[in-house]
């Protein structure tokens, strides 16, 4: 790990919280706030708009802790294009203004349960992981662009290429579905033709 | 105290430059495009060549009525335009104006990615616009707008990625300490990919089919009045300015040249300007590019040529070093 990140749990208690420990806890009740309204409201766009609030609430957490590179790609890939593809769906299906009754699928349990223990999954390994290790944000940027860059092609290589290469094989499964269905029109239009 | 004066004095100058700037550009696309038309254009207001046009614009704005469409999102209705233009206002604190320490709003470390990512949030509130007005012209103009977001972002990024392997930082200061005069030619197809696909960004002629008037009235825009349209204009505007002194700052040299310790902000300027008058220069001369057109353009022609400058750029830089 980064030497900036150095154990030093004793001497930090948690009764004496500083500014931004505070603005750190209220920024991830506001985005947790968004995130429950996102999967809550009844109204397409409305979520869609609310994970803007929730992926920009996660984004000024980065910036909470110092890490200005991955807050700025937080919000360029997340805001900036997945959030503007799901309203691009969204606009091509014509979602309605006001309640759409029939987007309840009655999975709702089901999907709880998934969330619940996806969230217990991650929340224990990040517990495990880092434990009592703490940052000190007063001793200038430690997650910047050069910190960052330098951790993940020296230390964090191996699993770079390797979601690199899982992406490239969602993409050519992408193209491979979406070819799938314009054959069979191609083969008639030959016919067709014939 | 000291502190505090400092950072007041800052946004106060920001926020003049956001207010004055994009006005400029407005006035000087009336006259220009006038000029090469072969009229006057706005020669009344103010007295001396209509120079207070704009400002009546904004009176005359400021005047009416706010209507909201009865079938409308009410709430995202009324928020879209501050999502389409606070953006801008907040990008406008990276560009560093001059060579000396207090030239720039804020020195943000990932500057690259801190502009383009701002930037991309602008888009938002015209796809919010696009949607809540219930209108199917501005459905059409939303779903163009987003289309044309996801094929033009990407050459942008590409190059911006070229310039910050040139320099070896992706801090804005950082690019212009490092900045060569032969990095002009080196990057220029970099620099036109990038200026092209920002055009097409900002929706301004000849991409301006999400806002196309003669086919679907103002696209996402349509049902605004007011102040409310005039937001979106000034946002259109602020746009411009950011996108010039943007390409000035990556491509151009930004305040190098000739004096530059004391008259870098004027070169800074001076170049925007002259960026500024090309893009109203290309909406005077081309016309419309159509929709499959515009797709097409992005991923067989800049998305290529921007790769292509990102392999010339490592090339280069490694036999150099």
């Amino acid at each position: 790990m980064s030497p900036a990140l150095h154990l030093a749990a004793t001497g930090h208690g948690f009764l004496s919280p500083t500014g931004v420990e505070i603005a750190f806890l209220l920024v991830g009740i506001a985005t947790l706030g968004a995130a429950v309204l996102t999967v809550t409201t009844k109204q397409l766009v409305h979520a869609a708009l609310w994970l803007v609030v929730a992926l920009g609430g996660i984004a000024v957490e980065y910036l909470l802790l110092t890490a200005e590179f991955i807050a700025w790609v937080q919000v360029l890939i997340y805001v900036g294009s997945v959030v503007v593809l799901l309203l691009f769906g969204l606009m091509l299906t014509k979602a309605p203004i006001g309640p759409s009754p029939d987007a309840d699928s009655g999975n709702r349990p089901a999907a709880l349960a998934v969330a619940v223990a996806a969230a217990g999954l991650l929340v224990w390994v990040v517990v495990d992981a880092f434990r009592t290790t703490w940052i000190e944000l007063d001793k200038g940027v430690q997650g910047s662009t050069a910190a960052s860059g330098e951790s993940l092609f020296r230390h964090w290589v191996l699993p770079f290429e390797a979601l690199s290469v899982l992406l490239l094989a969602a993409l050519v499964g992408a193209i491979v579905l979406s070819r799938k269905t314009a054959e069979p029109r191609d083969a008639q239009s030959g016919k067709e033709k014939r | 105290m000291n502190d505090v004066l400092d950072v007041a004095l800052r946004l106060l100058a920001l926020l003049l430059a956001f207010l004055v700037l994009p006005l400029l550009v407005g006035q000087t696309e009336h006259k220009v495009m006038a000029h090469m038309q072969g009229r006057l254009g706005p020669m009344y207001a103010g007295g001396f060549h209509g120079w207070a046009q704009l400002v009546a614009d904004g009176v005359k704005f400021a005047q009416k009525e706010d209507v909201v469409p009865n079938g409308a999102d009410r709430r995202i209705f009324q928020l879209a335009p501050a999502v389409a233009l606070l953006p801008y206002l907040l990008v406008l604190v990276a560009i560093p104006v001059g060579p000396a320490e207090g030239a720039v709003g804020q020195v943000v470390d990932a500057g690259i990615f801190f502009v383009l990512a701002v930037m991309g949030v602008g888009v938002l509130g015209s796809l919010m616009a696009g949607w809540a007005s219930a209108n199917k012209f501005s459905l059409l103009g939303g779903l163009r707008t987003a289309a044309q977001l996801m094929a033009y972002e990407l050459p942008m990024l590409l190059t911006a990625a070229s310039v910050a392997m040139a320099a070896g930082t992706v801090s804005l200061p950082g690019i212009l300490e490092a900045f060569e005069w032969w990095w002009v030619p080196w990057q220029i197809v970099g620099g036109v990919v990038f200026f092209t696909a920002g055009l097409a960004e900002l929706q301004r002629p000849p991409f301006d089919a999400p806002i196309a008037d003669s086919e679907i009235i103002f696209g996402a825009y349509t049902e605004y009045t007011g102040l409310r349209f005039a937001l979106f204009l000034l946002a259109e505007y602020a746009g411009i300015v950011i996108l010039c002194g943007l390409t000035t700052v990556l491509f151009l040299g930004g305040w190098h040249g000739p004096f530059a310790d004391g008259l870098g902000w004027l070169w800074t300027l001076l170049k925007t300007a002259v960026l500024a008058f090309v893009v109203i220069w290309l909406r005077v001369s081309y016309p419309r590019l159509r929709e499959d057109q515009l797709q097409r353009f992005a991923w067989t022609c800049l998305i290529p040529l921007s790769l292509a400058q990102i392999a010339l750029t490592g090339v280069v830089k490694v036999v150099i070093s």
